[in-house]
């Protein structure tokens, strides 16, 4: 994974709440055994609709998504990110994430930004205003940077910030572990085995 | 200092604690696999040169993307659709590169991973158990701390059989009283998800409790645990006791004889100690409970079946109000609708949250003798080979089939429209499933979540119908 310091780009504000992953990409899309091309499946079934703001000029080349609370509710899909991440998005704002998709996210560099509620409404005020709102992020000091010379700061756990910044990968992390994985299976016997013959 | 039974499993099975600079690694015990959420992990094992760490706590299987049409002449279950034939062949690729054992397309073990799990007997009190799907909440139902995971970290088990995980809050949904004839497990966990929100339980851990829940069956626990995600949670447990050391006695690869003895009395001291205590507590009671159903386009927009449609405008929350707005207009409903009568197109009993034995007894037991009402469809999915197996032992297919429904092979069909079982843009569904998001069941479709009882009680209405009313029960 490439590192991530500070990016800045276009906002656009999808201003509903509880957005599912079913949304973000509808299960018709999760047959693929890659990740090639799922950017355009990225909201696919609002995106029919010719009003849908991603369908605004504005919307190409956006980097950060403002969105209503409990973004990426639902299923486990991490097509979900990998969608938005392919359509060009690095961040989505929003007051709270729903906890895979959270997880999910971070995994591949697609940064959830947690702000309150009321600078929620700010931004999506400011999006609505200005189609080219322009926002930034700086992942080091973990601050959101508003047009208006606002910084607000946001927060993030101390390990997924330093894989973030440093590119680190969380498979090479845990495998770095051996030895403690190894040592809890011989202090612990098995509680199952699925190849048990004439089980 | 005494411990949640969370706080049990959890300690049990940490490889490495948390600090101030990492989260805990955890150590998974059973890691279920599908067709759907595996493929890219994989590929990220075979970049790398890595082997799967122990394909003996690792089990597949295929559900998702599977039709649930029926066999052809040679006994097998045809995939017409080439990018799910290359997924599930890919599967089977994977598997076999990798030594783990797979439930095959068809074969005599073969369903729902929710489903087959608990089936096998793999699924056992005070495990851990992940899946790359966001139902694996269900297996909560026997004490065990299982939750959803994205394909990064299906990957991460595969590779070490570890996940890095930031200990999540705790709070304990008690459920007191005794549920009315016509109310079921399903219109429990509906009115949880009503009353806290999709994301109300958004960083914890479920805990179920109390005389409510005590009094539940295995088959009833499962779809409680099974929508925790839905309120936001990603795990949902429930403390094992007699019922569940009875229901799990015997099967496939529960432990035999004096393993058997001493796994029980483990499994005894894995309820919460009194004077545990939970970040957060919900009370709900089960005597005031009636049949829930679902309005809008998350499984948190439910209500009592006898209800009515709540108003935008009497919502205080801006936020609230524009997302029922377009929840209504989605579902081409009006404010202070009444759902009773409400036609509808299509019922769907099955998913991994109401496809088990019980559940289709339940639906039977209404079905049986009665016809579904002209132009409504009816599909019957068991939710695996077994139960398929075991309903046509006691001839509950007939009782379907007689009474015009469809009785079709296991796999999660029209709860995820993605196998060839979805809805026409439009459609009204009653569906025993989870999910009532736009486009869920069929792009277009609209979806009312309930009970198999509501479900079945529906079919034969062709209308959103009381159960209670069949049963001769007062309202």
């Amino acid at each position: 994974m490439e590192p991530i310091t500070t990016f800045a780009g276009r906002a656009v504000a999808l201003p509903i709440e509880n957005i599912d992953t079913d949304q973000i990409i509808p299960a018709r899309f999760l047959k693929v055994t890659d990740k090639a091309g799922l950017g355009d499946a990225l909201f696919s079934d609002w995106r029919a609709n010719p009003e849908f703001i991603l369908n605004q000029p504005h919307a190409a080349g956006a980097k950060i998504l403002v969105a209503g609370h409990n973004f990426g509710c639902g299923s486990s899909r991490e097509h979900a990110p990998w969608a938005l991440l392919g359509f060009g998005f690095q961040a989505v704002v929003s007051t709270y994430f729903a906890d895979i998709f959270r997880n999910n996210a971070l995994k591949n560099g697609l940064l959830p930004i947690v702000v309150d509620a009321a600078t929620l409404d700010q931004l999506i005020s400011m999006c609505a205003e200005d189609p080219d709102t322009l926002l930034s992020v700086d992942l080091e000091q973990q601050l959101l940077l508003l047009p208006d010379g606002r910084r607000v700061p946001f927060p993030i756990d101390a390990f997924s910030k330093h894989c973030l910044i440093h590119g680190v990968d969380q498979l090479g992390y845990l495998q770095a572990q051996a030895a403690a994985i190894a040592a809890y299976e011989a202090r612990h016997p098995d509680r199952v085995n699925t190849l048990a013959a004439g089980a | 200092m005494p411990k949640t039974l969370f706080e049990k499993v959890w300690d049990a099975h940490v490889v490495q604690a948390a600090d101030d600079q990492s989260p805990a690694t955890l150590y998974i015990d059973l890691h279920l696999v599908h067709e759907v959420t595996s493929p890219q992990a994989f590929t990220v094992l075979r970049e790398r040169g890595l082997r799967v760490r122990r394909p003996d706590h690792t089990v597949a299987t295929m559900d998702h993307s599977t039709p649930t049409t029926p066999r052809g002449a040679d006994g097998t279950i045809p995939v017409t659709d080439a990018v799910a034939r290359k997924q599930l062949e890919q599967l089977v690729a994977n598997c076999r590169e990798f030594g783990i054992p797979l439930f095959e397309l068809g074969t005599a073990n073969q369903g729902i991973v929710h489903v087959i799990g608990p089936e096998q007997g793999l699924t056992q009190p005070g495990m851990t158990i992940v899946c790359g799907d966001s139902h694996t909440s269900t297996h909560g139902a026997f004490g065990a701390l299982a939750f959803g995971i994205g394909t990064s970290e299906v990957g991460h088990v595969l590779a070490t059989q570890c996940l890095l995980q930031n200990k999540p809050k705790t709070c304990e949904i008690r459920v007191e009283g005794q549920l009315q004839p016509g109310v079921t497990a399903k219109d429990i966990i509906l009115a949880i998800i009503a009353e806290i929100g999709v994301g109300g339980g958004t960083g914890y851990v479920l805990e179920y409790t109390g005389s409510a829940i005590r009094s539940l069956s295995m088959e009833e626990r499962m779809t409680i645990c099974n929508m925790s995600i839905e309120a936001g949670a990603r795990a949902g447990l429930i403390a094992p006791d007699e019922t569940t050391f009875e229901w799990l006695k015997g099967r496939p690869h529960a432990p035999k004889g004096a393993a058997w003895d001493q796994a029980v009395a483990e499994w005894r001291t894995l309820p919460s100690d009194p004077g545990a205590t939970y970040d957060h507590t919900v009370v709900l009671d089960a005597n005031t409970l009636a049949p829930m159903i679902t309005y809008g386009t998350n499984p948190g927009m439910g209500m009592p079946i006898t209800g009515r449609v709540p108003s935008p405008a009497a919502q205080a929350d801006h936020s609230q109000r524009i997302a029922l707005d377009k929840a209504l207009q989605y579902m081409g409903l009006e404010p202070e609708q009444a759902l009773l009568d409400h036609p509808i197109d299509v019922v769907f009993i099955g998913s991994c949250t109401n496809s088990r034995i019980t559940d289709l007894r339940a639906a039977a037991d209404i079905l049986r003798g009665n016809q579904v009402a002209p132009g409504v469809r009816v599909l019957v999915v068991p939710g695996s080979q077994q139960v398929k197996a075991q309903a046509e032992a006691e001839g509950l297919d007939q009782v379907f089939t007689a009474a015009g429904a469809e009785w079709r092979e296991a796999g999660c069909s029209m709860c995820i429209a993605m196998n060839g079982d979805q809805l026409q843009p439009g459609q009204y569904a009653v569906s025993t499933s989870n999910r009532n998001f736009e486009g869920r069941q069929g792009r277009g479709g609209r979806t009312f979540l309930a009970s198999p009882l509501t479900a079945a009680a529906t079919a034969i209405a062709g209308r959103i119908a009381d159960v209670r009313e069949l049963l001769g029960v007062a309202v």
